[in-house]
Parts: C-alpha cells; sequence; structure tokens
C-alpha cells in the first residue's frame, strides 16, 4: 500500500519571491503605522457582558436589609448539581427565614434554574466573572456573602420576549 | 599632576603620549560598552513592540508604560533558577553562552562609528583599533559566533538541541561563502581593507549600496542567516525544534543567547552600514569627511551613524514579522545554488568593470559609481524579472522532474491513504 504524497501544484514560473517578499513588507508596513489596535486593555476596560451572563450568585435583599428568602426550598430541589444547602428557619411571627443558606460556587454549574425557580426573586445568578480566592473554601458563599455582593443580576431568557427587550 | 600626564597637544593629531591614548582607550570603551548593552536591552522591547504594532497590538505597555519592560525582564532571568540537564557536559554547557556573546563584542573594536573628535589632549580616533587588517578580523571573528551555538547544542545533551546545533553550523558555514565572497567588489573598489578607507572611498565615489547593490543584498540576505534571525532562524525552529541549541537552557544563561542574538544583528547592521551605506558618512557631501575635524563634526558623524545602524536594525525585525521561516533544503538550496553563484559571478563582474573603467583613465572621482550603477541597474532588472521565476525559492515539487511528479499524483490518486485536498 503506498501512502499518497500530496504534491501541490504552484505557478512557480509565474511567482517572484523578491517582489513577494517587498509586497509582504509593505503590507505589515502598513499595520505597522496602523494607529488602530484590536486589543481590549482588560483591567481597564472590558468587553460588556451579555444581559444573560449566568455568574457567581447575589441574594436580593428587602428594604430593611433581611434576605427575601423565604427557605421555600424550592431552589436546592431544582439545583442539578446539588450546590445548595438550605436549613429553614421560623420567627415568632411564622415568617420562615434561612439559618443556613450556602452556594458551593464550585459544583455550581450556573445554569440559573435557581433564580428561575425562586418565587420571591430573591436568588439570583450575577452578571459578574473576576472570581479569585486563596482557598477552596473561600468559594463556599455563605449567606452574608450572597447579600454583600453588590455587582448586577442577570435578566434570565424569556421566551415571550426573545431578544431581551 | 593631570597637566603632567595629558599633555596639550594638536588637537588635529593623535595624541603624543601614551597617557591620553590609555585614557582615550578606557572612556570610548567604558561608553561604547554601555550604550551597545544598554541599546541590546532596548532591542527587545523594540521587537517586542514592532511585532506587536504589525500584528495591530499594543505591545508591553504596563512595567514604566513599557520602557522598563527590559529591566523587568533582566530581573526576572537573574532571579531564576539555573538548571542544569542530567549528564550535560558542564563545563562547555557553561562556555557556550559566553562564547556566543563575545564575538558580536569583540566585532565592535575595529568599526569606526564617527569622524575622529579632535580633543585638547590629542585627536581622538572614534574606533577602538584601526586594524590594517580590519576587515578580515571581522569575518574572522563572525565565524567564531557558530561555535557557541554548537556547543550548547551539544553539551546540552539533548536531542532538540544537537540538531539545532548541526543546523546552524551547516547553516552558518554555507552562508558564510556567500558573505565573503560578496564583500570582495567592496575591496575592489576600495584597494584596501581597512574600515576608514572603505569609508573614505564610499564618500567619494558614492555609496557602495548603489555602487554594488547585487553585493549588498548577497550581504543582507547571508547577515540574515548569520544572525540566526528569521527567515532563517532554523537552528531555533520552533515548530520542529522546541527552541533548539537553547532547549536546556534556563535564567540567564537563556539571556545570554538572547542578548547575543541582538548583539549580533547590532554588530550585522553596523557592518552593513560601513560597508554598503558609507558609515558615519553624511551623504551628499564631504566636509564631513575632510580635516579640520571639529567636536559638532564628529557628533554629527555619530548621529547620522547611529541612525543607519537603527534602520538596519528596524529592518531586521520588520523582515521577521514578516517573512515565514525557509524550509531547510530551501536555505541549502539558496545558499549554494544561488548566493554563491551569484556573488561569484558578480565578482568577476565588477572586476571586469573596474578594470575597463581603469583602462580608459577613469580617475576614481565621484563620477567613477555612475558607469557601475547602469550596470548595476541593468543587473538588479535581470535578477528581479527574469532569474527570480520560482527559481530562487522554489516548493519541493519544483525540483522533481515533470514525469517523477506524474508518477507521484497518479499514485496519490490510486492511495487510499489521502493525505488532504489537491490544490
Amino acid at each position: 500500500m503506498a501512502i499518497g504524497i500530496k504534491v501541490m501544484h504552484r505557478p512557480v514560473e509565474e511567482v517572484s519571491y523578491l517582489r513577494a517578499t517587498l509586497s509582504g513588507l509593505g503590507h505589515t508596513f502598513k499595520h505597522l503605522i496602523d494607529p488602530h489596535k484590536v486589543t481590549l486593555q482588560y483591567p481597564e476596560e472590558k468587553w460588556p457582558l451579555s444581559p444573560r451572563w449566568r455568574g457567581t450568585h447575589r441574594m436580593l435583599t428587602t428594604e430593611d436589609g433581611k434576605a427575601k428568602c423565604v427557605a421555600c426550598g424550592l431552589c436546592p430541589t431544582v439545583c442539578p448539581s446539588n450546590c445548595i444547602k438550605l436549613v429553614p428557619g421560623e420567627d415568632e411571627q411564622g415568617n420562615r427565614y434561612p439559618l443556613v443558606f450556602e452556594i458551593d460556587e464550585f459544583r455550581c454549574i450556573f445554569c440559573g434554574y435557581c433564580q428561575e425557580v425562586c418565587p420571591e426573586e430573591a436568588i439570583h445568578v450575577g452578571r459578574h466573572y473576576e472570581n479569585a480566592e486563596y482557598s477552596r473554601d473561600g468559594f463556599v458563599y455563605d449567606l452574608e456573602r450572597l447579600m454583600a455582593q453588590t455587582h448586577p443580576v442577570c435578566e434570565m431568557w424569556d421566551p415571550s420576549d426573545e431578544k431581551g427587550q | 599632576m593631570t597637566s603632567l600626564i595629558l599633555q596639550v597637544a594638536s588637537s588635529q593629531l593623535p595624541p603624543n603620549s601614551f597617557a591620553p591614548f590609555m585614557i582615550y582607550m578606557i572612556v570610548k570603551m567604558l561608553v561604547v560598552f554601555t550604550v551597545y548593552l544598554v541599546g541590546v536591552a532596548m532591542l527587545t522591547l523594540a521587537e517586542r513592540k514592532i511585532s506587536a504594532w504589525i500584528q495591530d497590538r499594543h505591545g508591553p505597555n504596563r512595567v514604566g508604560k513599557g520602557w522598563l519592560q527590559p529591566a523587568a525582564d533582566g530581573l526576572k532571568n537573574i532571579m531564576k533558577e539555573e538548571t542544569y540537564p542530567a549528564q550535560a557536559n558542564k563545563p562547555l554547557f557553561i562556555l557556550a553562552p559566553m562564547l556566543a556573546f563575545i564575538p558580536a563584542l569583540l566585532t565592535w573594536a575595529v568599526l569606526p562609528f564617527a569622524a575622529p573628535m579632535p580633543l585638547p589632549w590629542g585627536r581622538m580616533d572614534m574606533v577602538f583599533a584601526d586594524l590594517p587588517i580590519g576587515f578580515l578580523y571581522i569575518l574572522a571573528l563572525s565565524s567564531l559566533g557558530v561555535y557557541g551555538i554548537v556547543l550548547a547544542g551539544w553539551s546540552s545533551n539533548n536531542k532538540y538541541a544537537l540538531l539545532g546545533g548541526l543546523r546552524s553550523s551547516a547553516q552558518m558555514v554555507s552562508y558564510e561563502v556567500a558573505m565573503g565572497l560578496s564583500t570582495i567588489p567592496v575591496l575592489l573598489l576600495a584597494g584596501n581593507v581597512t574600515m576608514n578607507s572603505i569609508i573614505a572611498q564610499q564618500a567619494v565615489q558614492g555609496w557602495n549600496v548603489l555602487l554594488l547593490t547585487i553585493a549588498f543584498i548577497i550581504f543582507l540576505i547571508a547577515a540574515f542567516a548569520e544572525t540566526n534571525r528569521l527567515p532563517f532562524d532554523l537552528p531555533e525552529a520552533e515548530s520542529e525544534l522546541i527552541t533548539g541549541y537553547h532547549t536546556e537552557y534556563s535564567a540567564m544563561k537563556f539571556s545570554m543567547f538572547f542578548i547575543a542574538e541582538y548583539a549580533n544583528m547590532v554588530t550585522a547592521s553596523a557592518l552593513m552600514v560601513t560597508l554598503f551605506f558609507g558609515g558615519w558618512d553624511i551623504p551628499f557631501t564631504l566636509w564631513d569627511n575632510l580635516a579640520p575635524y571639529t567636536v559638532a563634526k564628529s557628533l554629527l558623524t555619530l548621529g547620522f551613524f547611529l541612525f543607519k545602524v537603527l534602520f538596519f536594525l528596524f529592518f531586521f525585525m520588520w523582515i521577521r514579522w514578516t517573512l515565514p521561516r525557509f524550509r531547510y533544503d530551501q536555505l541549502m538550496s539558496l545558499g549554494w545554488k544561488l548566493m554563491l553563484p551569484l556573488a561569484l559571478i558578480y565578482i568577476v563582474i565588477v572586476a571586469f568593470g573596474v578594470l575597463a573603467l581603469d583602462a580608459v583613465g577613469m580617475p576614481r572621482d565621484r563620477w567613477y559609481g555612475a558607469p557601475l550603477i547602469t550596470l548595476n541597474v541593468v543587473l538588479l532588472v535581470v535578477l528581479f524579472l527574469v532569474l527570480d521565476r520560482g527559481r530562487l525559492v522554489s516548493p519541493a515539487s519544483h525540483r522533481a522532474r515533470v514525469e517523477e511528479l506524474d508518477r507521484l499524483r497518479a499514485r496519490r490518486s490510486r492511495s487510499t491513504l489521502k493525505t488532504g485536498t489537491e490544490g
């Protein structure tokens, strides 16, 4: 079995290496003096995020600074990666609130189901991507941390409004 | 005390005692060495900036707006760990980076970089040593550069490094020949091998780039091969050999190779300027070349020299970010089958031209170059329009015989192991 050898046909009689080199030099020089550069100066400039970007979570709060969460238990139920830990509590008036609300951001797959399922519009996925911690434990966000986040939140895709207007 | 050692002498003549000569020498050494090394460091920045601009990027702009990037790189390389590969030949492994770097520095000993400067203690020649064999000294030293690379490749005990070293030795030996031959026309015109007489000849007759254009083109291409720059950087072809001869080098030893590459570029540029672009000569005028020398004249010619060298350094980088790397067989066939015969033929043509001009009694003044320029224009037209038709650099298929090609293509069409679509 002979192995096929690829022999390209090139019109060698018509090409001139020297002239091709000169035109190539001209082309690169045009780019050299072109003031338009494509680099985005990252920490100073950033690309705009999509309104549907799903990043690390944020818990919205009421006017008096409490979490909107009523500990209904829907989000840990719907979560496909099982990353939400919720222990419900109840105060004297019978209002439910979360005693423990933790999200392991390492387990999270950022599907956004928690935001979609939440009846109180309390838990949201955020439009945010710059996360860094010194230890893995730092990525288990507790309720306090979730409430302290200030970044904008995701606007979920709405079937009746496909373009997100 | 100072007046005893430094006797006041005629400023137009060399110093008449030993002390001012030594002091001049030490000052020149310190200044040139410092400027050279700082310049080489800045060249690494220039390379990155120019590559970035050509590719529509910004380049390094963080450390001190980019200007301190070479310092940051140097600091990083000094702090890094030096590693030695197992089974490496340690003495040679350490010696190799030095051997790559030193010849480039030594070449500067004979390159004049400005008109002589008159000082109260005697004239200061702006060259370290105007050797009577100036030019031969440069040829001899530039061949030494290959030892650094070959020894680095061999002593690393690494197959890629060894291949890089082998390639570089073959490449440098091949192009050394063409480079040496391309400079013979220069010597034919100058009639002398000292650098100063070559510059003086160009000041009178016009720059050699016009008088000996083909020799310049050959020298330019050979200089790229000698400095291992793209399109001839086969010794360090990343796609095949990782980084070739300096694969195993780390930290400051790697940096030495890096510096050596740029030092070689500076030397090659200065050599091209001296041999073909009139050295420190200011074009179209003669006043800068003639006595009496003044400090202003000296500084002005120095500026012109630096400008010309910087242009060639830019040209080296410009070419690097324009052309892709040659294939190894293309490199060899270009060197041996094109550059070498072309240089030989050109020597014969120029020799006959000079002989004919002398026979008709043409004085060696400013009009001496005119017939030579005409000759060069004709030769350039032949080279560009007739000779350069896929013959200078050709794809592999070009060298195969026609029937052989058909056989290969036919075999391919029968084969089940297709390797892509036919072009």
